[in-house]
């Protein structure tokens, strides 16, 4: 095995043009669960977590190689709380953003927040630079548009973030968690609300339905909650397995995005 | 009998709570597990595994793993001399799979290699060609087809008698794992001689032993099982897992062996807590008291026999709890399926009936109105009550009353949920606010057996030594975490006199059997010998010394030392071999009946839970206990193994279980199969109720299971009076709440 | 071949391919107090200080560890003298069968060093990921209140 470790994100480039089909390691928190488990034996590595580029945070730009920690001590609430619902504290201290978007599981759980932001994600090449919407981006559970010889740099988030926004996370236990739902909702003053949810789809869902609707509602009625949240139940398109019901992911979708609202509102 | 006597006063003696010998190796990381030992020179060996739930094995082609560099042999059935067949109680598990196999994981071939990477490897190169087979997997298609490990009707009392108010119900437990944390490993050296000795984790070196010789046509003095670190057991290490692979790929390649299983390989490398389908029906006077019960239970015991038939057993003499009743009908079978095996876990039967009965006992006090904690205390066994189905008289303490009040007795916490929302339901996801919540609380009361029954012969074999640095103590049990050790120190101090006691663990060819640390046992069975082997030695000391008691200094008489311990065994060593043995126990009769156990303990737990009705998630806030524990001969041992039984049935009540389907198991890791965490763990409050038992070291009984038996229950409970939904199922998912 | 500080200690040592930094620590090096009982971050029971942030080391590829400084369960105690966490988990019968014990050492002692005086309910969450099967996690959680009081 060949093993890259640059220190700079123009060395990182060289390193994937070098080697397209090589394996980008970051935090390792995905990466190391296949090799123990599913026999990966990569030919050949590159490890990002000494590329300074990836580990900037700047106003609305996430670099790839933030970690969770990072993120929960960050400003946005959701994303902050989202972050602290990951794995364990040893989890979160090597797990990163970048890694989240590259792994796409339905289940990542900063992707509800970015995803209700509609954030851009920032791919790079030595050849060329591109941004791709988040759902450009997240092709399928567990595929991307990352192509070989690219890197995920970070996340752009939009200018206005509201600050009323919530995260919540059903799993069941009360830390350490898959999602068996994940939800973000973000309200502007003006109403327009956005909602994501994970683990409810192959990929991050947007209720878009639910969230026009909800959006004309300056104060909504009991009524208007009870009918948004019916909304959001019908728009996730969940499953059956060994982790919960399709049934009750389709409930619990409805009421977690309900109550998030309500937090906000 | 009498071994009850008055202790003696020594430091770290009966009653206190001295450090474990073992406790500052373990936190310095210092410990030796089986998985930590290595040997100059040794393979590594991993198993080749079914994929199937059944399938005929069409063949196996083992050359292209020995093709490998560094892959010193791939070994199948065809390799097996011997019986190559193994099991507890049956021997029908074939050592490597044989013609077909008959659950998903059950090892076909072994390899070992240079090193790890390579024996994995090598693993997958073994070219094996299936051709599936509908596997069995419905239990209840399995007892009509008549494929059971063991069926046992249970009749007692008149039939026909009849209570005015009738309650029926059908409940369900699901597959919970050990989930000890040290995976199954060991190491296999070969002595050049022929024999092997090897290094395992287990909770039973000699019956691991019997069955290695066994299965693989060994003389038995040619394999010696040294008991190695362990790291957790709780019925999963009461089976043969790698015990055999490790000194077949020894003897065959005639050079050390190591093997570790990786955390999936430990899911199916072990037997599980038996999935249980029951249905009871109890019927009782307008004031209470049971007048009939009848129960059917199913347990599923998968592919080999493991312990389901003892399992069973126990399920079925525990239907009826701790509760008296003049008329019983059982009928229990363990079927034969092709699930994964299941056999013994912390409770071992009991656990499954206790969330059936006590369902029954909350279901009949709604149905008559009165208080179910009053209800159980009208029908509480007591000493010399008898157990129902069996129609035993107790003859030891069972203070099931007692318990139940002093439980009863603790106060209830505050009413109001806090608003620390990671103590909440859904905790750090933050699904839920206080405002969302429902308290509930829940109360039940279990019985377990202690030690073996039906007529087993269940001996332990001790060794004391006084040497001039103080008491040796000599066996094979199985110190799993539980503290055994400490015990032994205790009870042998105590004993003599003398504080300086080092317990050395002997090989299976230097001393007999300790039997298997399981069942709660070894406290009273280890501990018991050790009681006589230390008294018998004391009493050589003090006959030779002419003195009247023994310290560390030596022996002493009128305040005068009169004879220093090197003086003593100056003369020729002092030293007792003990095989102590509980009293006996006799088969069933034709209807189930007879004197099968050997002892019995009760314990009650109270549970407070908070709910979320809406999301179906449930906050553990308190469970509380009161625990027959006989006599304590180590406070801080005992709340350890009730905190840590407690936590377990919690974790079967909401969060644990083992998916099957159509026999794969769907969550065999750490990141699905979900244990309790810190945060997830309910404060508890304990109350030891001590009324000495006829034949255990100072009257103690074991303690390890009662923690298990009835929290689930309770917990259950808790959640139906939060909720107030009919949840006849552990565990409780949050769909069932919903109620989706 | 890498290079590792452990526990004050330079190493040499050739990793095999990608494999977890707990594999080179317990198999290469002979340290093997960082425990195997998940190998994929759910258990706690290999943690490490890797650059003095906590890590679960069988999510680290070793070869990705070069250069790193890091502290294992064996570099906690001061020669003979116990660190404080040690002491109080022997004492309050936080060790049972102790294969949890060295990641819960590891991580009890960075948070207590990390964090000012945490609660108990702190102390729950930030050891969350630190699978304990023994003990219900209450004489753990009773040896670590009075240090965290403490600290």
């Amino acid at each position: 095995m060949e093993t890259l470790l640059p220190r700079h994100l123009d060395e990182a480039l060289a390193a994937t043009a070098a080697h397209p089909e090589a394996t980008i390691l970051a935090g390792g928190t995905d990466l190391m669960v296949a090799v123990a488990y599913q026999a990966l034996r990569p030919a050949v590595v590159i490890g990002i977590r000494r590329v300074p580029e990836l580990q900037e945070w700047d106003g609305r730009f996430i670099g790839a190689g933030v970690t969770y920690s990072r993120l929960e001590r960050g400003p946005f609430a959701a994303l902050a709380q989202a972050a602290r619902t990951v794995g364990s504290p040893q989890i979160r201290s090597a797990g990163t953003i970048g890694g989240n978007l590259g792994t796409a599981s339905p289940a990542g759980d900063s992707l509800p927040f970015l995803a209700a932001l509609d954030a851009e994600v920032l791919l790079r090449s030595q050849a060329a630079e591109r941004a791709l919407r988040w759902d450009e981006f997240i092709t399928g559970p567990k595929r991307t548009a990352l192509q070989p010889g690219e890197l995920i740099v970070g996340a752009r988030l939009p200018e206005a973030i509201p600050d009323r926004q919530a995260f919540a996370k059903i799993g069941t236990r009360t830390a350490m968690v898959i999602a068996i739902v994940s939800c973000c909702v973000l309200r502007w003053d003006d109403g327009t609300t956005r909602v994501a949810l994970g683990s409810v789809g192959p990929t991050t869902v947007r209720p878009r339905a639910a969230e026009t609707m909800i959006s004309t509602e300056r104060r909504p009625s009991s009524a208007a909650l009870d009918e948004f949240a019916r909304l959001v139940s019908a728009e996730v398109s969940p499953i059956n397995d060994h982790r919960s019901t399709a049934a009750y992911r389709r409930h619990a979708s409805g009421v977690l995005a309900r109550r998030l609202l309500e937090r906000v509102l | 009998m009498t071994i009850t006597k008055t202790p003696t006063v020594v430091a770290g003696g009966v009653g206190t709570s001295p450090i474990r010998p073992d406790g500052i190796p373990k936190v310095r990381g210092e410990f030796a597990y089986s998985s930590d030992l290595e040997v100059d020179g040794m393979l590594w060996g991993s198993t080749v595994r079914s994929p199937h739930a059944r399938a005929r094995i069409v063949s196996i082609d083992v050359a292209p793993a020995l093709a490998i560099r560094g892959v010193a042999a791939a070994l199948t059935i065809a390799d097996v001399g011997g019986r190559g067949l193994f099991g507890l109680i049956e021997p029908d598990q074939p050592v490597l799979a044989d013609g077909e196999v008959r659950f998903w994981g059950e090892p076909v071939a072994v390899v070992a290699a240079d090193d790890r990477e390579t024996a994995r490897i090598a693993a997958t190169a073994v070219v094996v060609h299936y051709e599936p087979l509908d596997p069995l997997t419905d239990p209840e298609r399995a007892e009509e087809l008549g494929e059971t490990f063991r069926v046992l009707d249970i009749t007692r009392g008149d039939p026909d008698a009849r209570g005015e108010v009738v309650v029926e119900g059908y409940y369900e437990v699901g597959m919970q794992d050990q989930a000890q944390l040290g995976t199954e490993s060991g190491l296999a050296i070969p002595d050049g001689s022929g024999g092997v000795d090897l290094h395992v984790s287990t909770q039973w070196l000699h019956v691991d032993h019997e069955q290695v010789v066994a299965s693989l046509g060994l003389p038995p003095e040619q394999l010696r099982l040294h008991l190695a670190g362990i790291g957790g057991a709780f019925g999963a290490r009461e089976d043969i897992s790698l015990q055999i692979h490790l000194c077949l790929l020894a003897l065959r390649t005639g050079r050390p062996v190591k093997m570790v299983y990786d955390r999936a390989e430990s899911f199916v490398g072990h037997v599980h807590r038996h999935p249980a389908r029951m249905w009871f029906r109890h019927e009782a006077d307008r004031d209470g008291i049971l007048r009939r019960v009848e129960a059917r239970i199913l347990l599923d015991g998968g592919a080999f026999a493991s312990t389901s038939p003892a399992v069973l057993a126990n399920a079925a003499y525990f239907a009826v709890g701790p509760y008296a009743s003049e008329s019983v009908t059982v009928h229990a079978a363990a079927a034969r399926t092709n699930n994964p095996p299941c056999g013994a876990m912390r409770g071992f039967g009991a656990v499954q009936s206790c969330f059936g009965y006590e369902a029954q006992m909350d279901r009949l006090a709604a149905a008559l109105g009165i208080d179910p904690v009053e209800l159980r205390l009208r029908n509480a066994l007591d000493r010399e009550d008898r157990i129902a189905t069996t129609g035993q008289v107790i003859v030891g303490s069972l203070p099931t009353r007692r318990v139940i009040e002093a439980l009863r007795a603790l106060p209830l916490p505050d009413e109001a949920p806090g608003d620390d929302p990671r103590r909440l339901p859904g905790g750090t996801g933050l699904t839920t606010s206080r405002a969302a919540v429902m308290r509930g609380v829940g109360f039940a009361v279990g019985i377990k057996n202690l030690a073996f029954s039906e007529a087993f012969d269940d001996f332990t074999e001790v060794r004391a030594e006084l040497t001039a640095d103080g008491i040796r103590i000599h066996t094979a049990a199985a110190e799993v975490g539980q503290g055994l050790v400490t015990v032994i120190q205790q009870i042998a101090r105590t004993a003599t006199g003398i504080s300086n006691v080092e317990v050395v663990w002997d090989h299976t060819g230097e001393i007999g059997s300790a039997g298997s640390t399981s069942a709660s046992r070894q406290t009273q069975m280890t501990g018991g010998a050790t009681l006589r082997a230390c008294e018998a030695v004391a009493a050589v000391a003090l006959a030779r010394a002419d003195a009247e008691s023994l310290d560390d200094e030596g022996a002493w008489r009128d305040d005068q030392l009169v004879m220093t311990l090197a003086d003593l065994v100056a003369a020729g060593p002092i030293e007792h071999l003990e095989r102590f043995r509980h009293p006996p126990t006799t088969p069933p009769d034709e209807h189930g009946n007879g004197d099968v156990h050997a002892g019995y303990a009760v314990a009650a737990h109270r549970a407070i839970v908070d709910v979320d009705p809406e999301l179906g998630l449930v906050h553990v806030v308190r469970v509380d206990t009161a625990q027959d524990v006989g006599r304590v001969l180590n406070p801080q041992a005992v709340i350890g193994q009730i905190e840590g039984g407690i936590m377990q049935g919690v974790g079967l009540a909401i969060m644990e279980e083992i998916v099957i389907d159509r026999g794969v198991m769907k969550n065999a890791s750490f990141t699905d199969y979900l244990l309790p965490t810190f945060l997830d763990a309910p404060d508890m409050t304990a109350v030891l109720i001590e009324e000495p038992d006829h034949w255990g070291p100072f009257g103690a009984k074991g303690v390890g299971e009662p923690p298990t038996i009835s929290s689930t229950a309770a917990v259950v409970a808790a959640i139906r009076n939060a909720t107030g939904r009919d949840l006849n199922r552990a565990p409780v998912r949050p769909e069932d709440i919903v109620g989706l | 071949m890498i290079r590792l500080t452990i526990n004050g200690v330079p190493h040499v040592v050739d990793p095999m391919g990608p494999e977890s930094l707990l594999t080179t620590l317990r198999d290469r090096l002979g340290l093997f107090g960082s425990k195997n009982a998940c190998e994929q971050g759910e258990c706690g029971s290999c943690s490490v200080l890797l650059d003095g942030r906590l890590v679960c080391s069988c999510l680290v590829m070793a070869v990705d560890a070069d250069g790193a400084a890091v502290t294992t369960v064996e570099g906690i105690a001061d020669g003979e003298t116990l660190h404080r966490v040690q002491e109080a988990m022997v004492n309050a019968g936080g060790v049972q069968c102790g294969f949890c014990t060295p990641g819960i050492v590891v991580a009890a002692s960075h948070l207590l060093a990390t964090t000012p005086s945490p609660t108990e309910t702190d102390i729950r969450e930030a050891l969350a990921g630190n699978i304990c099967r023994c003990t219900g996690y209450g004489a753990i959680v009773r040896a670590l209140e009075p240090l965290a009081a403490e600290s």
